[in-house]
C-alpha cells in the first residue's frame, strides 16, 4: 500500500501599512511598550473601530494576484475568546463573508506545474504580545505571570487557506516560498519570518495513493522557516502513515513546535473545539468593494514571481527558472544577452558568490565577461564578478587587464620552458598533442596566472611545430 | 436668583448672552440644589468644578476625560478615562460645561435604575418611585431642578421610558445620527445617546450639538437636513397615525390610556390628520426580538471586563481564574443574566434560532413601520404603558421589568427616531406621549412636539417640589 | 425547562463568569423563562427574509492610513489594576 499526504496551509501576513487595521496608530517594531497604543487598541470602554482604507485595498490586490474573485459584499464578523493578548475579548475578523473567494496559486516544480487552491484570504486584526514570565524561555508552562505589549495588537492581517491540495513537504516549500515572494513583489508585506511579518500553520493528514478521502488531520502550529516546517511535515507524515499501517487510528491533535529551539519535540494537545460565537460585527459596515477599485488594481498588477517562472521554464528547465526568481536574479537575466543556459548559470554560481546587487550591474558588459569566462582563469573571473557593480566597470578591463599578451615577453619564457623539457616536446612532436596543456601549464606557473592564454597556446603551437 | 426647577436651557443661554448671569453663578446654583436635594433622590454619582459654560449633565456611560465613569457598574468603580465621548467633546464646543455624572441602571440594562451597582435614583414626583430606566438619574437630575439639561441613552427605550416617567421630554434619535464613540457600549446596533431636557426646544438645541457624522465610529452619517428649532404651534398637514397595537398593548393602565387619547384628540383639534394604522407583528414579536439583539451583542461588548487594562480586578492563581471572580464580583445580576443569555443565542446550534431568526424579526419590523410611514407622517402612543412604578415592584422579576419597554422597542428596533413628551398626569404622576418617526424626521417631531406642548401646558415641576 | 442547569454552567463558562450554587438555582429558573418568552420569534416563517445587521444601508466605510498621535505610556497604563516596566501585568496565561 502507498500512502500520500494531504497538506493544506493556513497563513497569516503581515500588511506593512503605517497605521493598524482599526486605528491610526503606528505600525512600529522595537519601540517602548505600550508606546503605541490607542483607546481603540486598547479596548477602553466606549473605543470602536475604524477599517484601514489602505488594509482592505492591498487585500483586494493579493486577492486578484492569487485569481481570486472578489465579493461583491464582504462583512466583518466578531471572533469571541477570551485571552490577554485579545484586548476587546473579541478579534474583528471575517467568517463567511471574507474579501476573497475561490483563487489558485501555480506552483512550479521539477515534476510539472501543480495548482494549489486558495479557498479564502481576509482581513482581520493581530493580537498584542505576551510575554511569560519567570520560566525558562518564556514558555507558557511555569510561568509566574504574564506581561501584555499592545503595541501590536490591531495589526492589519490577511489570512490565506489553501485547499488541502498540496502532496509533499518539497512543494508546501515551494509554495510558502513562492506565495511570500509574491506578497513581496506586490509591496505589501516584508513577510519575515523572523520579524513575525509571515506566520503559518499546517495540517497534515495521509490517504491511500490515489484515493480522494480525507482522513483525520493534524494541525502544526508555530513553525519558525520554511525548511523547519518541511522537515516537520514528513515527520508527521511518517508518524500517521505508522500508525495506519499498524492497524491503529490517527487523533486529531494540535502540535505545538517551539520557535525557539528547531529540536524540542512538540507538545500535544487536543485543543477543546472554541464556540467563538461568531456574528457580523455591528461597529463596522460592509464592504462592497467598487468595480473602478477592482479594476484599477488588477491593472496594477504586475508580471508576478508564478508567471515568470512558468515563462522561463520554456527556455531553461523548471529548477534553474524557479531560482532565478526566487533569488531575484530573472530581472538581471532577461537583460543579459548570450547564451541563456551560460547566463542562467553564471548568475545563479559565480555572480550569486559575489555578492553584488543586481541593479547596480551594466548587463552588457555582463554578457561580455561571461561569454570569455572560460578563456580566462578562474580567480580573475571571481574578481571581475565582484567588480562587475561597480559605476563605469567593463568587461574589457578584466578580460586584458594584468594578462601578459605581449609576445616580447612570452617568448622567451616559452623557450625556456621548451628547452627544460627535450623528452616531452620530442614525444608532442610524435603525436602526443595533448602534451600542449602541460606546457601551457608551465608557462602559466612560471606567470604565475598573468598570461594570455590565447597568445601562450599560440606561441607554442608555432614553436612546436617549426 | 435662579430657579433651576423651572429654568430652561435656552433660558440660561439668554441669561448668559445677556450679561445677566455667569457660568459659575449657574454652576453654583444647580450645585445648590443637589445639595439640597440629591440627598434624598440620587440623581448624581458626582457632580464637577467646571463652570465654564451653560450647566448639562451626562449619564455615567459618557467618557469625559479625567472624570470617574462607571457606566452604573462596580467593575468600573474607579475607573477614570484617558480620553472624552465625542458628544461630551461636541457639548464643550458648543458653550456647555460638565455639571456632573447621573446614576443608571448598570450598563444600561434596565427599566428603573434600581440595577444600579451604585444604588437607586429615585421620582423625584414620588420618592417611593422609580425615575424609569436606564437613564433615570439625567431624568430626575431634569425633573427634580437638578440640570437644566442632560444626556441620556436608549436601546430599547432607556430614554423616553424616564422621561415619561419624570415628566420630561426625552429624544431617541435616528440610529447612526448620534456618535457613540466614547460611549461604553451595550448593544452596538441599538444604542443611541439622546437629549433629556424640559423643553422640545432645548430638545432641538441639545440635538443640534450633538447629531452628525463622526469620523471615530463608522455608523454615523451626515444628517441630511440641519436641525429646526421649532416655532409652529399647530399641526396642519400633518398625518397622524395611532397603530392599534401599541395603543391597545396589554398593561395599559386606564389612566395613562385617558391622558394618551385626549392628547391624540388634541392633535386633531390642532390641525392634523388623524387615523389608525396596524403594525401587526412589531408590537408582538418586538420584545422577544430585542431581548436576544441586545443581550447577543451585550454579551460580546462586556467581554472586555476582565480585570486587565482597566475596572476592578479580584486576583487569581491563573489569568482564567481572575477572569471569572473579577466579572462574577463586578457584574450585578442583570448584566450576568443578558450575557449568559446573549452568549447561548449566538453559541454553535443556536445561532440560527435565536439571534439569527431574531435579526430577521428585525427586518420585518422595519417594514412594516415603512409601510404605515406611507401613510402618515408620525405614530403615536403612550410612551410607557404604566406610570411611575413603586420601587421593589418589579425588581425581584425580570420579565415583568421587560414589559415596561413593550411600547418603545419596536420603533427601536427599525432604527427609528421616538420623542417623549408629557401629556398629563394619571393619580398625580406624569403620563409620556411618544411620537414616533421614519428615519431622520427629528424635525417632524420636534415641530408636532413642541406645538403639542404649547397646546398642553403641561408643568414639569413636580407637584411636590412647588 | 427552556434551558438546564449544565447549559447554564456552559455559558457561563464561556462568558467567564464563576456562579455560585445559588446563583446557578436562580439564573437557570429565570434564564429558563426569559428563554421561552424570546423563543416565541420561532413562530414566524421568515426563511426568505434577510437578516438585518444595520439599521442603515451604510457601507464602504474607512479612514486614510495616516498616522494620528498614540497615547503617552503613563496614560495608556493610567487604570491598569497592575503593571511592571512598561507591561500590562497579570497571573499566568
Amino acid at each position: 500500500m502507498t500512502w500520500e499526504p494531504v497538506i493544506g496551509l493556513e497563513i497569516h501576513v503581515h500588511l506593512k501599512t503605517r497605521t493598524k487595521m482599526f486605528c491610526r496608530c503606528e505600525v512600529e517594531y522595537f519601540v517602548a511598550e505600550n508606546s503605541r497604543t490607542c483607546p481603540v487598541c486598547l479596548a477602553l470602554p466606549g473605543s470602536l473601530p475604524v477599517p484601514n482604507g489602505k488594509a482592505v485595498e492591498w487585500t483586494i490586490k493579493l486577492g486578484l494576484a492569487l485569481g481570486c474573485r472578489i465579493a461583491d459584499h464582504a462583512v466583518f464578523h466578531r471572533k469571541n475568546y477570551f485571552y490577554p493578548d485579545n484586548p476587546k475579548a473579541y478579534q474583528i475578523s471575517q467568517y463567511d463573508q471574507p474579501l476573497c473567494v475561490e483563487g489558485r496559486l501555480v506552483v512550479p516544480g521539477a515534476e510539472g506545474e501543480s495548482e494549489v487552491g486558495i479557498v479564502r484570504a481576509h482581513l482581520e486584526e493581530d493580537a498584542a504580545k505576551n510575554v511569560h514570565m519567570g520560566s525558562a524561555q518564556g514558555r507558557i508552562a511555569g510561568a509566574s505571570a504574564t506581561l501584555v505589549d499592545f503595541n501590536r495588537a490591531g495589526t492589519p492581517l490577511v489570512e490565506i487557506v489553501t485547499g488541502p491540495d498540496l502532496r509533499s513537504a518539497d512543494q508546501a516549500r515551494r509554495f510558502l516560498q513562492l506565495l511570500r515572494q509574491t506578497v513581496v513583489e506586490l509591496g505589501i508585506s516584508d513577510a519575515e519570518m523572523e520579524k513575525g511579518s509571515l506566520r503559518f500553520d499546517v495540517n497534515v493528514s495521509v490517504r491511500p495513493s490515489g484515493s480522494d478521502e480525507l482522513r483525520t488531520r493534524t494541525e502544526l502550529k508555530n513553525l519558525n522557516s520554511f525548511a523547519f516546517a518541511a522537515r516537520a511535515i514528513e515527520r508527521e507524515t511518517e508518524r500517521q502513515i505508522g500508525i495506519y499501517e499498524s492497524g491503529g487510528e490517527v487523533e486529531q491533535e494540535t502540535l505545538h513546535f517551539d520557535p525557539g529551539s528547531d529540536s524540542a519535540p512538540p507538545l500535544r494537545s487536543k485543543e477543546e473545539a472554541q464556540d467563538y460565537r461568531y456574528f457580523p460585527e455591528p461597529d463596522l459596515v460592509p464592504i462592497e468593494p467598487p468595480a473602478e477599485l477592482v479594476d484599477r488594481l488588477r491593472d496594477e498588477l504586475p508580471e508576478l514571481p508564478g508567471a515568470r517562472m512558468q515563462r522561463l521554464a520554456a527556455e531553461l528547465d523548471h529548477d534553474l527558472a524557479a531560482d532565478l526568481v526566487t533569488s531575484g536574479r530573472d530581472a538581471l537575466y532577461e537583460r543579459v544577452p548570450g547564451d541563456r543556459r551560460a547566463v542562467a548559470n553564471v548568475l545563479m554560481n559565480q555572480f550569486a558568490a559575489a555578492g553584488v546587487h543586481t541593479d547596480a550591474v551594466n548587463p552588457d558588459e555582463l554578457g561580455k565577461l561571461i561569454e570569455a569566462r572560460s578563456r580566462i582563469p578562474r580567480e580573475r573571473l571571481i574578481e571581475a564578478l565582484a567588480a562587475s557593480g561597480e559605476p563605469n566597470f567593463t568587461a574589457e578591463t578584466y578580460l586584458a587587464d594584468g594578462l601578459v599578451a605581449d609576445t616580447s615577453e612570452l617568448e622567451p619564457i616559452v623557450d625556456r620552458i621548451l628547452e627544460a623539457n627535450p623528452g616531452q616536446v620530442e614525444s608532442f612532436r610524435g603525436g602526443k598533442e595533448g602534451l600542449l596543456g602541460f606546457f601551457v601549464g608551465q608557462v602559466m606557473r612560471e606567470m604565475q596566472g598573468k598570461a594570455d592564454p590565447q597568445v601562450v597556446n599560440e606561441l607554442l603551437r608555432a614553436k612546436l611545430s617549426a | 436668583m435662579i430657579d433651576t426647577l423651572r429654568l430652561s436651557a435656552e433660558e440660561a443661554y439668554g441669561l448668559v448672552e445677556r450679561g445677566e448671569v455667569s457660568t459659575p453663578e449657574l454652576h453654583a446654583a444647580y450645585l445648590a440644589a443637589i445639595a439640597e436635594r440629591d440627598g434624598e433622590l440620587h440623581a448624581y454619582l458626582r457632580t464637577v468644578d467646571d463652570p465654564g459654560g451653560i450647566p448639562i449633565a451626562f449619564k455615567d456611560l459618557v467618557s469625559t476625560r479625567g472624570v470617574e465613569t462607571t457606566a452604573g457598574s462596580r467593575i468600573l468603580a474607579g475607573y477614570k478615562p484617558v480620553f472624552d465621548a465625542t458628544v461630551a467633546t461636541r457639548c464643550r464646543d458648543a458653550g456647555m460645561s460638565l455639571l456632573g455624572k447621573t446614576n443608571m441602571d448598570e450598563f444600561a440594562m434596565g427599566s428603573s435604575t434600581e440595577n444600579s451597582g451604585f444604588g437607586p435614583t429615585l421620582n423625584p414626583w414620588d420618592p417611593e418611585r422609580v425615575p424609569g430606566g436606564s437613564s433615570g438619574g439625567s431624568a430626575a437630575a431634569v425633573a427634580g431642578g437638578l440640570a437644566p439639561w442632560a444626556l441620556g441613552s436608549d436601546t430599547g427605550g432607556s430614554v423616553k421610558q424616564p422621561a415619561s416617567l419624570c415628566g420630561i421630554v426625552g429624544l431617541r434619535p435616528t440610529y447612526g445620527t448620534v456618535s457613540r464613540y466614547g460611549i461604553v457600549a451595550f448593544a452596538s446596533s441599538l444604542d443611541q445617546i439622546g437629549p433629556m431636557t424640559k423643553t422640545v426646544r432645548d430638545n432641538a438645541l441639545l440635538y443640534r450639538a450633538i447629531a452628525g457624522r463622526d469620523p471615530c465610529d463608522s455608523t454615523t452619517v451626515e444628517l441630511p437636513e440641519p436641525v429646526q428649532i421649532p416655532e409652529a404651534e399647530d399641526l396642519k398637514g400633518l398625518r397622524v397615525g395611532v397603530p392599534k397595537e401599541l395603543n391597545e398593548a396589554e398593561g395599559i393602565e386606564p389612566g395613562v390610556k385617558e391622558a394618551v387619547d385626549r392628547t391624540i384628540e388634541l392633535c386633531r383639534e390642532l390641525g392634523a390628520e388623524v387615523g389608525e394604522t396596524s403594525l401587526p407583528r412589531s408590537v408582538e414579536f418586538g420584545l422577544a426580538c430585542y431581548y436576544l439583539v441586545a443581550p447577543a451583542e451585550a454579551s460580546s461588548n462586556l467581554a472586555r471586563y476582565d480585570g486587565v487594562r482597566y475596572g476592578l480586578r479580584v486576583d487569581g492563581a491563573d489569568v482564567r481564574e481572575m477572569y471569572e471572580k473579577t466579572r462574577d464580583a463586578g457584574f450585578g445580576d442583570e448584566p450576568k443574566r443578558r450575557i449568559m443569555l446573549g452568549a447561548y443565542a449566538l453559541s454553535a446550534g443556536y445561532y440560527d434560532a435565536y439571534y439569527g431568526q431574531a435579526q430577521k424579526v428585525r427586518t420585518v419590523i422595519a417594514r412594516e413601520h415603512a409601510a404605515t410611514f406611507e401613510n402618515f407622517d408620525i405614530l403615536v402612543s403612550p410612551t410607557s404603558p404604566t406610570v411611575a412604578f413603586k420601587l421593589g415592584e418589579k425588581s425581584e422579576n425580570p420579565l415583568a421589568m421587560y414589559l415596561s419597554d413593550v411600547l418603545t422597542i419596536p420603533s427601536n428596533m427599525a432604527g427609528l427616531p421616538g420623542l417623549s413628551i408629557p401629556c398629563g398626569l394619571s393619580d398625580g404622576l406624569p403620563v409620556g406621549f411618544q411620537l414616533i418617526g421614519p428615519q431622520f424626521s427629528e424635525n417632524v417631531l420636534f415641530r408636532a412636539g413642541h406645538a403639542l406642548e404649547r397646546a398642553i401646558g403641561f408643568d414639569v415641576v413636580p407637584g411636590r417640589l412647588q | 425547562m427552556a434551558i438546564t442547569r449544565d447549559e447554564v454552567l456552559h455559558v457561563a463558562r464561556l462568558a467567564r463568569l464563576e456562579l455560585t450554587a445559588e446563583e446557578a438555582e436562580r439564573f437557570t429558573e429565570q434564564l429558563s423563562a426569559i428563554l421561552e418568552a424570546v423563543a416565541k420569534v420561532s413562530e414566524l416563517d421568515l426563511s426568505d427574509v434577510e437578516p438585518t445587521a444595520h439599521p442603515l444601508d451604510l457601507v464602504n466605510v474607512w479612514a486614510e492610513d495616516e498616522p494620528r498621535p498614540s497615547l503617552p505610556v503613563d496614560e495608556a497604563l493610567a487604570n491598569a489594576p497592575d503593571c511592571q516596566d512598561g507591561f500590562f501585568k497579570v497571573p499566568p496565561a
